[in-house]
C-alpha cells in the first residue's frame, strides 16, 4: 500500500517536473523549430508547432546575407585563444599558490576575484579611448586581450581548487629525484590535473563565448563575435523570424553541448569553490 | 617542504598574473577617475579642463541619473526574486526521486548558455511580440486581450528575459547545495513525522541558506551590469523607462560623447558593485580558510 502510494507520487512528481523543464527549455526549443520554417509559417497563427514545410533554406540564407562564417571564427578563435593564453599564463600561478603557499597567497587570491567584480562600465571610457588610441578598435587581438583578463581570475581560482586536491607527496618525491621545476610542472603535475584543466578550459570558453558588453561596445565587424553578429538583427526593419532563428540556433548550438557536458564544473567555477 | 629556491621561483610563476591583473584593474580605475574630473568632450577634444566635482555633481542630480538608479535596483531586485524563489522550487522538485532526472537537469540548466543577444531577441519576437509572438497566441486562445510587452511593460520585459536567463543558474547551484544534504537526516526528520514545511523551514532552508547567499551575491554583480538586454531589445526605452545605471554610462560616452560625465556614471557603478562584492568576498573569503 505504502509502496504504490509513493509510486504514484514518484509519478506525479516526476511528471511536474518534466513540466517544468519543458517550459524552461521551451523557448530554445521554439527557436530550433522556427529556424526550420519559411519566413510565412514562421509568423504563422496559430503557431505551427511541427506540421510544417521543413526547410533548411534560412541557413544558407544566414551565410550569404550576413557572412556568418566569420563571426563564427571570430568567436572560436577569441573564445579559444584567449582562454589558452590564459592557461598558459594561470597554470603557473595556480601552481604556485597550491604548492608553495606564501603568507600572502590568500590575499592575493582574494584581490585576483576582486577584480572580478569591477563592473566594466566602470571602465568603458577609458578602455574604449587606449583602444582607439591604439587602433585595437574591432581588433581581434584587442579584444582577445579584454577576454583573457575578463577570465583570467576565474582561471587561477578554478586551477587553483583542483590542484590543491592533488596530494602534495607526488610532487616532492619528483623533486626528490632530481625533476627540475618546469620538468615537475608538465610531466608530473599536469597530467593529473588534466581533467581539472579540461573542465576549466571548457567554462572558460563559455564564458568568452557569450560574453556581450565588451564585444559589442569594441567590436563592429572585422573583429566581431556572435555575439555582435546577433545583435545586427535587431534592427526592426528586415526582421526575419526564422533567419533569426537560425543564426541563433548557429549561435547558441555549439556552446549549450559544451555546456552541459561541463554543468558540474560550472557550479564550482561561477561560486569561486563556494559551492562544490 | 618548499626549498628556498622553489618558493623564489613560485613568486616568479604567480607574478605575470598579478601584474596584468594589477594593470587591467589599476591603470583604467586611474584613467575614469581622472576623466571624472574633467570637462572633455570626444566632440571636443581640444578642450579640455579641470572641473573637480562638477561631473558627479551634473550626474547625480540629473533625472535621468535617479530613474536609472531605481531601474537598476528594480531589476536586480525583481531578477533575484524570481530566479532564487524559483530556483529553489526547481531544486527541491528536481532533488525528488523523479524519472529521468539527468534529462530534466539538462533542460533545466540550458537556458544559461545562451548568449544575452539571442535570448533578449527570440524573447522580444518570437514570443513576445504582440501580433505574431507565442503569448499573444496564448492570450487569444484564452480569450485575453493580447500584451504590447515593450510598449506597455518595458522593465517587466526585461525582467522576464534576465530571469529566464538566471533561473537555471539558481537551480543549478541550489541543487548542488540540496544533493549535499544528509540522507539519514532527512530520514530521521521523516520517521519523526516531521511536516514537509517545518521540515523545509527548519532543515532545509538553513543547509542551503549558504548556498542562497552566494547565488544572491554572484547573481547581482552580474545584474548590476545588465547591458546587451538592453541594448538589442529597448535601447533603453520608451524614453528613459528601461536605462539602468550600466546602460546610462552607455550611452554618456559612446553616443553623447561626454567622457567626464561618463565616467562619473562609471565610478558611482564602481562603488556600488563594490558594497555587493565586500560582502560576497567575505563570504568566499571564509571558506579558503575551512
Amino acid at each position: 500500500m505504502a509502496l504504490k502510494q509513493s509510486m504514484g507520487k514518484r509519478v506525479g512528481m516526476s511528471a511536474a517536473a518534466w513540466l517544468i523543464g519543458f517550459l524552461i527549455f521551451f523557448p530554445i526549443l521554439w527557436t530550433f523549430l522556427t529556424s526550420f520554417k519559411s519566413e510565412l509559417d514562421a509568423f504563422a497563427i496559430p503557431p505551427k508547432f511541427l506540421f510544417f514545410h521543413w526547410t533548411a533554406e534560412n541557413y544558407a540564407e544566414v551565410q550569404s546575407r550576413s557572412n556568418y562564417l566569420l563571426f563564427a571564427y571570430n568567436s572560436i578563435v577569441l573564445s579559444v585563444g584567449a582562454n589558452i593564453v590564459g592557461l598558459i599564463i594561470a597554470v603557473p600561478a595556480a601552481w604556485s599558490m597550491a604548492f608553495v603557499p606564501t603568507k600572502r597567497t590568500k590575499d592575493v587570491l582574494m584581490w585576483m576575484l576582486s577584480t572580478k567584480m569591477m563592473p566594466g562600465v566602470g571602465v568603458l571610457v577609458p578602455i574604449y579611448l587606449l583602444f582607439r588610441d591604439f587602433h585595437l578598435l574591432d581588433n581581434r587581438l584587442g579584444i582577445g586581450f579584454v577576454l583573457l583578463m575578463m577570465n583570467l581570475p576565474i582561471l587561477i581560482w578554478m586551477l587553483y581548487t583542483y590542484f590543491k586536491e592533488i596530494p602534495v607527496d607526488i610532487l616532492e618525491a619528483a623533486r626528490m629525484d632530481g625533476a627540475s621545476l618546469m620538468n615537475e610542472i608538465v610531466y608530473v603535475l599536469t597530467p593529473m590535473a588534466i581533467p581539472g584543466i579540461a573542465s576549466t578550459m571548457l567554462l572558460a570558453v563559455i564564458l568568452s563565448w557569450n560574453e556581450a558588453f565588451w564585444t559589442l561596445n569594441l567590436t563592429t565587424s572585422n573583429a566581431a563575435p556572435l555575439t555582435a553578429f546577433i545583435a545586427s538583427y535587431s534592427a526592426p526593419e528586415g526582421l526575419f523570424w526564422a533567419k533569426l532563428s537560425a543564426a541563433s540556433t548557429l549561435a547558441i548550438a555549439p556552446i549549450l553541448i559544451l555546456g552541459w557536458f561541463s554543468q558540474k564544473q560550472l557550479v564550482r567555477g561561477l561560486t569561486f569553490g563556494a559551492v562544490k | 617542504m618548499a626549498t628556498q629556491q622553489t618558493r623564489v621561483a613560485g613568486r616568479l610563476l604567480v607574478a605575470p598574473s598579478v601584474i596584468l591583473l594589477f594593470l587591467w584593474m589599476i591603470v583604467p580605475l586611474a584613467m575614469t577617475l581622472y576623466f571624472s574630473t574633467l570637462r572633455y568632450s570626444l566632440l571636443d577634444s581640444d578642450n579640455v579642463s579641470f572641473v573637480f566635482l562638477q561631473n558627479y555633481g551634473y550626474f547625480l542630480s540629473d533625472p535621468n541619473f535617479f530613474s536609472a538608479l531605481v531601474n537598476t535596483l528594480v531589476l536586480v531586485g525583481s531578477v533575484l526574486v524570481i530566479s532564487v524563489v524559483g530556483g529553489i522550487l526547481v531544486a527541491l522538485l528536481m532533488d525528488q526521486p523523479i524519472f529521468g532526472q539527468s534529462f530534466v537537469r539538462l533542460m533545466v540548466i540550458a537556458p544559461f548558455f545562451v548568449m544575452p543577444t539571442v535570448s533578449a531577441l527570440v524573447w522580444k519576437n518570437l514570443l513576445m511580440n504582440p501580433v505574431s509572438g507565442l503569448f499573444a497566441w496564448i492570450a487569444h486562445s484564452l480569450g485575453l486581450p493580447a500584451i504590447d510587452w515593450f510598449t506597455n511593460w518595458p522593465m517587466l520585459s526585461v525582467i522576464l528575459i534576465v530571469s529566464w536567463q538566471w533561473l537555471p543558474f539558481a537551480s543549478l547551484i541550489l541543487l548542488t547545495a540540496l544533493q549535499s544534504f544528509d540522507e539519514e537526516q532527512k530520514e530521521a526528520a521523516t520517521l519523526d513525522g516531521a511536516g514537509a514545511i517545518p521540515f523545509f523551514f527548519y532543515l532545509v532552508l538553513p543547509h542551503i541558506a549558504r548556498a542562497i547567499t552566494v547565488v544572491i551575491l554572484i547573481e547581482t554583480i552580474f545584474l548590476l551590469s545588465v547591458f546587451a538586454e538592453i541594448l538589442v531589445t529597448t535601447a533603453g526605452g520608451p524614453g528613459v523607462a528601461t536605462t539602468n545605471i550600466a546602460f546610462l554610462v552607455y550611452k554618456q560616452a559612446l553616443l553623447n560623447f561626454d567622457v567626464g560625465g561618463a565616467s562619473a556614471g562609471g565610478i558611482v557603478a564602481v562603488v556600488l558593485a563594490n558594497i555587493v562584492a565586500i560582502f560576497l568576498m567575505r563570504i568566499v573569503g571564509k571558506n579558503l580558510e575551512s
